[in-house]
């Protein structure tokens, strides 16, 4: 069925573009809103325009998607928790248990500190990411397709899959980053957390080498928790466009991608918890 | 692939969600979970505690079977000496008894010997005396000889 829905729309996409190369860029293009260089407020029709606006501007498709997904999260656990009864559980009751027990067994196992917080933070980072990473087994032409339908516009951008934007992940990487940034001076203070780069690992003497050496680490901790999950499901995305582009043959290779995909999504969402787990820990020690 | 203020907003998202997860998801679930451990702890311990207790109650009804029966040889010994005193006396009872009508039966065969004897004695006399007189006829004054008569029945 979906199969067949995504060989429907990539034919009339690609009726639409002159191009492969066309159809696959239109796909990585954003709907992009924000102040055009003349001054008035609106949707960059292109990427040019979308680069034109400059930092502020915002991506409404894959916010939107972004946070419809981690609203239907909370709705649903919220939904399922609220009658969660400490008798035999029900079916999704179950479900839900199963995640927070597999988050809490995370959290325990690696997470020495005392925090209330980290637990449901994990949970809900593993949770919308893995949504947000699903959002990629949708064949790809149908939700740009239903937008342009929607909005009567058949060059209108619309990426579906919020991970694939860099934004996105950098905002959760970024939030993660704020976070160690909390816990790292509410549990050193401000000497104690600065000490850490400092003094380490060559001593005193050698406080330049030392803050050469980990002042990058510290910031490619965010960086790399970004990249890592935009790069694994952005290089998913492109494949599954160029493969759209191969016509009939297409039907042959969805299916193993979307099989070995089906393996990238909830790793890299475990992924990405597991890291910001660590990462917090490491805030919350001390040496 | 410009960077623009998605960031913002989805860090925003990020703290809100996790937020909400913290305040809404995460304290109903962990409790239920929590109630239930706890409840099928409880379980597991009235379930030992069960076991130990038919184990003590087996033990308690052993040993009072072992009491019951300890206590029924001891009763059933007592009568069976009960009953062999009973015997014992009921027999001494019975030899008295029969001694008593032996030596009853005893002193009345000797008062009819000594009656019989006296009156044989009697009539052995006045037998005597009728012979004698036969012999002597007329001779003998039963008056004048009845004290010899009575001396000659007493040494008979």
């Amino acid at each position: 069925m979906a199969e067949r829905a995504a060989e429907t729309t990539t034919e009339t996409a690609q009726a639409a573009y002159a191009t492969g190369g066309e159809y696959v860029q239109h796909h990585l293009g954003f709907l992009t809103y924000g102040k055009y260089p003349d001054g008035h407020w609106g949707i960059a029709h292109t990427t040019e325009d979308a680069a034109a606006m400059g930092f502020w501007s915002i991506n409404l498709d894959t916010m939107g998607i972004s946070l419809v997904l981690g609203v239907l999260f909370v709705w649903f656990f919220a939904k399922v928790c609220r009658g969660a009864t400490s008798g035999v559980p029900s079916g999704v009751q179950n479900f839900v248990e199963i995640m927070v027990e597999f988050v809490q067994n995370s959290v325990k196992t690696s997470f020495t500190g005392k925090s209330d917080f980290v637990a449901p933070l994990a949970l809900t980072v593993f949770c919308w990411i893995l949504l947000m990473n699903l959002m990629d087994l949708i064949p790809v032409d149908i939700i740009p397709l239903a937008a342009q339908l929607i909005a009567g516009n058949e060059h209108l951008y619309f990426k579906a899959v919020p991970t694939t934007d860099v934004n996105i992940t950098i905002g959760l990487s970024m939030g993660v980053f704020l976070l160690i940034l909390y816990y790292s001076f509410k549990n050193k203070g401000v000497g104690g957390f600065f000490g850490e780069f400092a003094f380490q690992p060559f001593g005193v003497w050698l406080m330049p080498v030392n803050l050469i050496m980990e002042v990058p680490a510290f910031l490619a901790k965010p960086v790399s928790l970004a990249l890592r999950l935009f790069g694994n499901l952005f290089a998913g995305e492109v494949i599954f466009l160029v493969i759209g582009l191969l016509g009939y043959w297409q039907f042959l290779l969805h299916f193993p991608w979307a099989v070995f995909h089906l393996l990238i999504i909830p790793l890299q969402a475990y992924l990405f918890m597991m890291l910001t787990i660590v990462y917090l820990n490491q805030a919350c020690q001390h040496h | 692939m410009n960077l623009n203020a998605t960031i913002i907003g989805q860090i925003f998202a990020f703290f809100l969600f996790a937020w909400f997860c913290q305040a809404i998801v995460w304290p109903p679930v962990v409790r239920a979970m929590e109630e239930r451990r706890k409840k099928i702890a409880d379980g597991l311990d009235a379930a030992d505690r069960a076991s130990h207790d038919l184990e003590r109650a087996q033990e308690r009804v052993a040993e009072q079977l072992r009491d019951a029966k300890a206590n029924s040889a001891g009763i059933i010994d007592q009568a069976n000496k009960r009953a062999s005193q009973i015997i014992e006396e009921a027999k001494e009872k019975a030899r008295e008894e029969a001694g008593r009508i032996k030596a009853g039966a005893q002193a009345e065969i000797d008062q009819q010997v000594n009656q019989a004897r006296e009156q044989l004695r009697q009539q052995v006399a006045t037998l005597a005396v009728a012979g004698a007189e036969k012999i002597l006829e007329r001779a003998v004054d039963q008056n004048a000889h009845a004290d010899l008569l009575r001396k000659l029945a007493a040494s008979l």
